[in-house]
């Protein structure tokens, strides 16, 4: 019932959702795919679907950068990735059996658990919240106009924002990260050296 | 953006329906263009040939009886290969060709998309390829096109972090991501007081240009960084087994890309559309001369890297990425550095 008087209001952002249902939709089957299907190479390209359909999500939640980044490193990298490394070892065409195991119900509850947790605690946080679409400008124009030009438009205004946030607010998390993964590198490397 | 043209109010599905339909126009052109000046006659001139002839005059249809000939070709595949993944690979590449064109400006309000991150969207739908070459790899159940996809993936991904870095040095000068910005700046900029002709950041950022038209060459897989494609040893590399449309899907979508990249480098390095604002020309005179600037500056680029690719040997398979790892990515490094340190203290 809440969910219909949420549908009347002026902010409700019908194409929208209806663009996340269908995402919503295929992204499910997608994933379901990943874990079902019998090729190692078809699990790793239903990956890219439920991944792509994600940065989709950001982009209608006009988070542009973030989806943008999600496309370069999941599926420009990782993905990429994945494939690369299941080509170099095994990757036979057709249908391969041995992809299969008997831990279907423990992954579904596991799933499941997933579901309930995270879902419950993101209602309880922000179930009242709700973003405000109309309250967000499109990317206009910088100002190309007749012959003067004026430099600093307003396209990358939630992009700043972001970088203030990351390199002001979270500074630190930030560089613990890169220093996580820096480490992570030289493992890897320390592990491939052979000599 | 406004949506009226010429002073006709358009609703939203008739300026994407036009924005859609010019766009492919020009890209397809520009294409045929780039393909017969530098594939057909420009490579038979440096042969002491003249290559096409018969086609139209100076063979200039050359190209639309090639198309013919693809369309009329089997649509063959091997007894092993995965079809469904086959088929879908040359529209993953396709794909990811034809929506670089989106954010690349033609003038003040000639764009199809102008993004807010519009060098970032160009970097990451470009990186969307490989998934396409490694699908066409696997898919052909031919060895040869298996080890042709492996070796453009490794090359793909290790010339995405020099062009990625070498753009930054652009970003920093130009304080912003949105292409529009870029070409603004570089128009109302100024080298040392001097405004006459803008600053055309491939004068101050040379060694981001450099770099960047190296990886651009890498990334198109042109000799002499064609270890993926090497006739003489993969005979086609992940093309091998296709044939006819498919084919065609692929030759259309390398030398889109190079037209693609080129703009794209015209528009970071070269000024894109614009003339510098010193000359004065308003943005209805622009929005007419813009398309033609930022045409002919893209044709010229794809021109180097044809010239390149026609010159020189082929790298091997070791050295090409020594390149990108040891030499390029250190080199793109430093210049942001000393490009962040520029623009900080002056």
């Amino acid at each position: 019932m809440s969910g219909l008087v949420l549908a009347t209001e002026t902010t409700f952002d019908v194409p929208g959702n209806v663009a996340f249902a269908v995402l919503a939709v295929l992204m499910v089957v997608a994933a379901i795919r990943v874990v079902t299907t019998r090729n190692i190479v078809h699990a790793a390209l239903w990956l890219v679907v439920v991944l792509g359909g994600n940065a989709v999500v950001y982009l209608i939640l006009q988070a542009e950068f973030l989806a943008l980044t999600q496309l370069l490193v999941y599926i420009g990298a990782i993905i990429v990735l994945f494939l690369f490394g299941i080509m170099l070892t095994r990757a036979p065409l057709g249908k391969s059996d041995d992809l299969d195991n008997n831990q279907r119900w423990i992954g579904a509850v596991v799933g499941v658990l997933l579901l309930v947790v995270i879902g419950f605690s993101l209602t309880r946080s922000w179930g009242t919240d709700r973003l405000d679409f109309a309250a967000y400008d499109l990317p206009q124009v910088s100002g190309v106009t007749g012959t003067s030009v004026q430099i600093g438009g307003s396209g990358n205004g939630r992009t700043q924002a972001l970088a203030n946030e990351i390199f002001a607010d979270y500074l630190i998390p930030f560089e613990v990260v890169s220093v996580l993964l820096t480490g992570a590198l030289i493992g890897a490397i320390v592990l491939a050296r052979r000599d | 953006m406004s949506a009226a043209v010429l002073g006709i109010e358009l609703a939203y599905w008739q300026s994407t329906l036009i924005r859609v339909v010019a766009g492919l126009v020009a890209v397809l052109l520009l294409t045929g263009g780039v393909v017969y000046l530098y594939l057909f006659k420009f490579v038979s001139f440096m042969q002491s040939r003249l290559g096409p002839m018969e086609a139209g005059p100076y063979g200039s249809l050359q190209l639309l009886a090639e198309v013919g000939k693809w369309l009329q070709k089997e649509d063959i595949h091997t007894e092993d290969s995965d079809r469904l993944v086959f088929g879908l690979a040359p529209a993953v590449v396709l794909s990811s060709t034809f929506l670089m064109f989106v954010v690349i400006p033609a003038g003040p309000d000639l764009v199809i998309a102008n993004l807010g991150t519009g060098v970032y969207y160009v970097l990451a739908v470009s990186a969307l390829s490989v998934l396409g070459i490694l699908m066409a790899g696997w898919a052909s159940a031919n060895k040869y096109a298996l080890m042709g996809a492996l070796r453009a993936g490794g090359q793909l991904i290790a010339y995405e972090l020099p062009m990625v870095l070498a753009v930054l040095g652009v970003v920093i000068m130009a304080g912003s991501l949105n292409l529009q910005d870029i070409v603004a700046a570089q128009a109302g900029g100024e080298i040392f007081g001097f405004s006459g002709i803008g600053n055309p950041y491939v004068l101050t950022q040379f060694v981001a240009f450099a770099v960047f038209m190296i990886a651009v060459q890498a990334e198109l897989t042109q000799t002499p960084f064609d270890m993926p494609i090497a006739e003489s040893e993969l005979v086609a590399g992940y093309q091998v087994e296709y044939s006819g449309i498919r084919f065609l899907v692929y030759f259309i979508s390398e030398f889109a890309t190079a037209v693609a990249f080129a703009a794209v480098a015209s528009t970071l390095f070269l000024g894109g559309w614009a003339l510098p604002t010193s000359w004065g020309l308003s943005a209805g005179v622009m929005n007419v001369v813009g398309p033609l600037v930022v045409a002919t500056k893209a044709v010229l680029l794809v021109g180097v890297v044809f010239w390149v690719r026609f010159s020189f040997p082929r790298f091997r398979e070791d050295q090409l990425q020594k390149l990108a790892w040891k030499v390029l990515i250190p080199i793109a490094l430093a210049n942001i550095l000393v490009t962040a340190v520029f623009k900080v203290a002056f």
